[in-house]
């Protein structure tokens, strides 16, 4: 349950947030994966396929962006 | 309705208006099947302003810079105005100019591609098809890492370029200031060019669509990709209504005509039709957006997108200085000369520019 994994996906265009997302989240069962991104559209696209995929997704802002988290 | 937009029904609802404003707009004097395409408009506005002297096709049409600035307020009003640069601007300069170039073979943005399927005009599906195509291959790619990296965040005046180039269009368009003799601004008076819907509906359709497109996102690129790549349906659902309400308006119009032959601004060459959207495919996929989408991220004040708005720029007076651009009459001279250097410089960049990680 401690596994936490960070993606720092802050600039990247379409669809590279949601592509590293899901290769983090391949990558665990179950625990806690941070996505940082810089735009609203990259927040929803990653909230979206984080809910998708069965995941619990919250956002909070940060400074020059968003933070997502997904928790399972 | 801002919490429709943005919901998981935003792209549909936001792509039957657009079908619905684009039809429309064709009715009112636009030329056929060409209530919006970014492609045949930017290349006007290259013609407006003497970039290109192809006679037929010059004019400033409002609905770009009414992109641009529907998305530049809808940004601002809704708190998603974020200035941002630096992701291989040069790069994706060249990936705009050779994007315009595959779509002036075709003849048509992916937008105008749906478009001319809901108006009956089958050439269109080889270039539908090309187009899949071509996100096909830049998945490939995306799947081998590939990335332009990552841009930052720039100071909040960056990001008023391209809205100020928008409104100096604007200016262009009712000015028309005359720069000399035999100089621009250039208005054509025959052909594609003089056929426009009167200018302040085109102007307010234009800045609707930007708006509906910055709230849903609406992309006709990365509809195909998200689908293709995840199984997300998401932004599909955006073409599919843009496309089917377009054809219903269409066929309430009588502007459907299904066939091959006589098709407004269409030639009937199924191979070139084909590539040139093979291409236009690839270059949109690897920039990450359809050419409409990448207006409306320079209008929320991405720097990189606009830097690619700009190369479709460049790309319409090369296609038509070097006699590159398709007609009515069938391609250009050089049309598949550009095609295969443009696919080339495509996948040179798909497999040059990969992800570290």
């Amino acid at each position: 349950m401690s596994n936490i994994i960070t993606v720092n996906a802050s600039g990247l265009s379409c669809p590279q947030p949601v592509l590293m997302t899901k290769k983090a989240l391949s990558e665990l069962e179950a625990g806690r994966v941070e996505v940082l991104v810089d735009t609203a559209t990259s927040r929803n696209n990653v909230s979206r396929f984080g809910e998708n995929k069965g995941w619990k997704v919250s956002t909070e802002e940060r400074e020059g962006g968003y933070k997502v988290i997904l928790e399972k | 309705m801002d919490k429709a937009l943005t919901s998981r029904h935003g792209p549909w609802i936001a792509g039957g208006l657009i079908g619905l404003i684009a039809v429309a707009l064709a009715h009112f004097g636009n030329p056929g099947n060409m209530g919006f395409c970014v492609a045949c408009f930017t290349r006007d506005i290259a013609g407006a302003l003497g970039f290109h002297r192809a006679g037929v096709v010059q004019y400033i049409r409002p609905e770009i810079p009414g992109f641009i600035l529907g998305s530049f307020i809808s940004s601002l009003i809704f708190r998603e105005y974020s200035p941002r640069g630096g992701s291989s601007p040069a790069v994706r300069f060249g990936l705009g100019l050779f994007a315009m170039l595959g779509a002036l073979v075709f003849l048509g943005c992916p937008w105008r591609a749906y478009l001319r399927v809901a108006g009956g005009d089958w050439n269109a599906l080889y270039g539908v098809g090309g187009l899949i195509v071509g996100v096909l291959i830049g998945i490939v790619f995306l799947w081998n890492g590939f990335s332009l990296g990552a841009s930052e965040s720039n100071p909040k005046a960056a990001g008023l370029i391209m809205p100020l180039i928008a409104a100096a269009l604007l200016a262009f368009l009712f000015l028309a200031p005359k720069f000399g003799e035999n100089a621009p601004i250039f208005f054509s008076t025959s052909g594609p060019g003089s056929m426009h819907a009167p200018v302040l509906l085109a102007l307010g359709a234009g800045l609707i669509v930007g708006w509906l497109a910055q709230r849903s996102r609406f992309c006709t690129v990365g509809a195909i990709r998200d689908f293709l790549m995840m199984g997300d349906a998401y932004l599909l659902k955006g073409i599919i209504a843009f496309t089917v309400v377009a054809f219903a308006a269409n066929y309430a119009l009588g502007t459907f005509k299904p066939g091959f032959e006589g098709q407004p601004v269409a030639h009937t060459n199924e191979l070139w039709n084909f590539l040139g959207m093979v291409l236009s495919g690839l270059a949109f996929t690897l920039a990450g957006g359809c050419p409409g989408r990448q207006l409306i991220m320079a209008g929320e004040g991405d720097s990189d997108a606009g830097i690619f708005v700009i190369g479709m720029l460049a790309g319409a007076a090369v296609a038509h200085n070097f006699s590159a651009a398709s007609s009515g009459a069938g391609i250009g001279a050089y049309g598949v000369h550009v095609t295969v250097i443009g696919l080339v410089f495509c996948v040179f960049v798909g497999l040059m520019f990969r992800d570290r990680g």
